[in-house]
């Protein structure tokens, strides 16, 4: 039992990491509201990038700059050990900025639809649409 | 539908949970993604770039390419935003409303009107009511300059530091939407208009792919930024980590002016007249 609580407890990044993938899949698949939708969606991205972070991380370890890197060059060689894995860092570094720009095209979309039909509600959209 | 997406997200939840166990645990420094490339850069990044912050060599010096084309997806989200949402629209078409700042009264201005534009005694108001602000407006004025001095702190410490073109040029973005919003859209457009916010982002992006041409001219791979050497009077080892600063700056300008474009059109649904 305590060993099972531990496991639990030492994976507890991705725990959290599945809630988030499954509040933001339930908005986007079950809200009718487009903007509710999009929120999701963020959710989604947000879970995603908690996840990369997370698995670049080292108990106990630093963040990837290397202190004094100019004036040690040569004689002190920096070790991988004692640094946290970088590249979850720049991989999700990009991604936050192109979750922003998907963010601002999908509230682009909403308000175009907003203006087309009035309503941002998908099944008031539906009966517009096949109204005529 | 509600049941249908409880059911699909629940089933969801159960694989991602059910495949768990096979992944490291938390902080363990035998995962696997930090055993394969990051020992490299982290060993090496300073004697290769001579930068110690190693996120900021791999973005824009070991992985250059993918970052590159990272800000030709944020400019092309901005110029995306502009398609969808700009209308060209008359002025005049509407009534508009003006306040007389030392009295607070308010004139109604009928389609057509006479206007009392550029004016000191009258400011232009949105239709919906604006009451006057004078604490945000006096904080945003304090606040904005300071903002803007740390995110150009932010791009060009980006070597010894957290920091970089991507999160400087977001910070000068939000100062410029702070003003914005603080105060109003036109004002905001006197400060930087729409065409400048366009233009800045067109001119990041071409920094940034500029420089990776520099490198092929030059007679070395693209973005291969120790061919600059010569040009900066420095060794191959420096003049990479100059490369990466220049590359830099073209990311900021670009997501700064992108921002600031998304947000003058998403403000006012692209009729730039009134907004937040």
């Amino acid at each position: 039992m305590e060993s099972l609580l531990s496991n639990f407890l030492a994976k507890y990044n991705y725990w959290v990491y599945i809630g988030l993938v499954m509040i933001g899949m339930y908005a986007m698949i079950a809200k009718r509201n487009l903007v509710k939708k999009i929120i999701g969606m963020n959710i989604v991205q947000t879970a995603v990038i908690l996840f990369y972070v997370s698995i670049g991380a080292k108990k106990g370890k630093t963040i990837p700059i290397i202190a004094h890197g100019h004036e040690e060059t040569g004689h002190h060689a920096a070790q991988a050990i004692d640094y946290i894995s970088p590249l979850p860092h720049v991989l999700m570094l990009t991604a936050i900025v192109v979750s922003v720009a998907t963010l601002g095209v999908a509230l682009a979309l909403a308000i175009k639809i907003y203006r087309q039909y009035g309503t941002l509600e998908e099944d008031e959209i539906a009966l517009r649409i096949n109204e005529p | 539908m509600k049941t249908f997406a409880l059911i699909t997200v629940l089933l969801l939840g159960g694989l991602l949970f059910y495949g768990t166990p096979d992944f490291p645990d938390w902080g363990d420094p035998a995962s696997p993604a930090s055993l394969h490339v990051s020992p490299y850069y982290i060993e090496h990044a300073v004697e290769d770039t001579a930068v110690p912050n190693i996120v900021t060599a791999v973005l824009a010096d070991y992985r250059g390419y993918d970052t590159m084309f990272e800000t030709a997806v944020i400019f092309s989200a901005g110029i995306a935003c502009l398609f969808l949402l700009r209308v060209y629209r008359r002025k005049s078409a509407r009534t508009r409303l003006y306040r007389h700042n030392l009295t607070g009264v308010t004139l109604r201005i009928a389609k057509g009107g006479k206007l009392p534009e550029g004016s000191a005694e009258f400011e232009r108001i949105d239709s919906v009511w604006v009451p006057y602000d004078m604490i945000i407006k006096v904080t945003s004025r304090l606040i904005v300059p300071f903002v803007q001095l740390f995110a150009l702190y932010v791009i060009a410490h980006g070597h010894h530091s957290p920091g970089g073109g991507f999160q400087g040029g977001v910070i000068f973005g939000a100062a410029i939407i702070l003003y914005a919003l603080s105060n109003d859209l036109r004002r905001a457009f006197r400060r930087l208009s729409e065409k400048a916010a366009l233009l800045a982002s067109a001119a990041g992006v071409l920094i940034y792919v500029g420089t990776g041409l520099l490198c092929l001219l030059l007679g070395g791979n693209f973005l291969d930024y120790s061919m600059l050497a010569e040009m900066l009077h420095t060794d191959a080892i420096m003049a990479r980590s100059h490369g990466i600063l220049i590359v830099e700056i073209g990311v900021g300008l670009a997501v700064m002016a992108v921002m600031v474009s998304l947000y003058y059109n998403l403000s006012s649904a692209g009729r730039h007249d009134e907004g937040l």
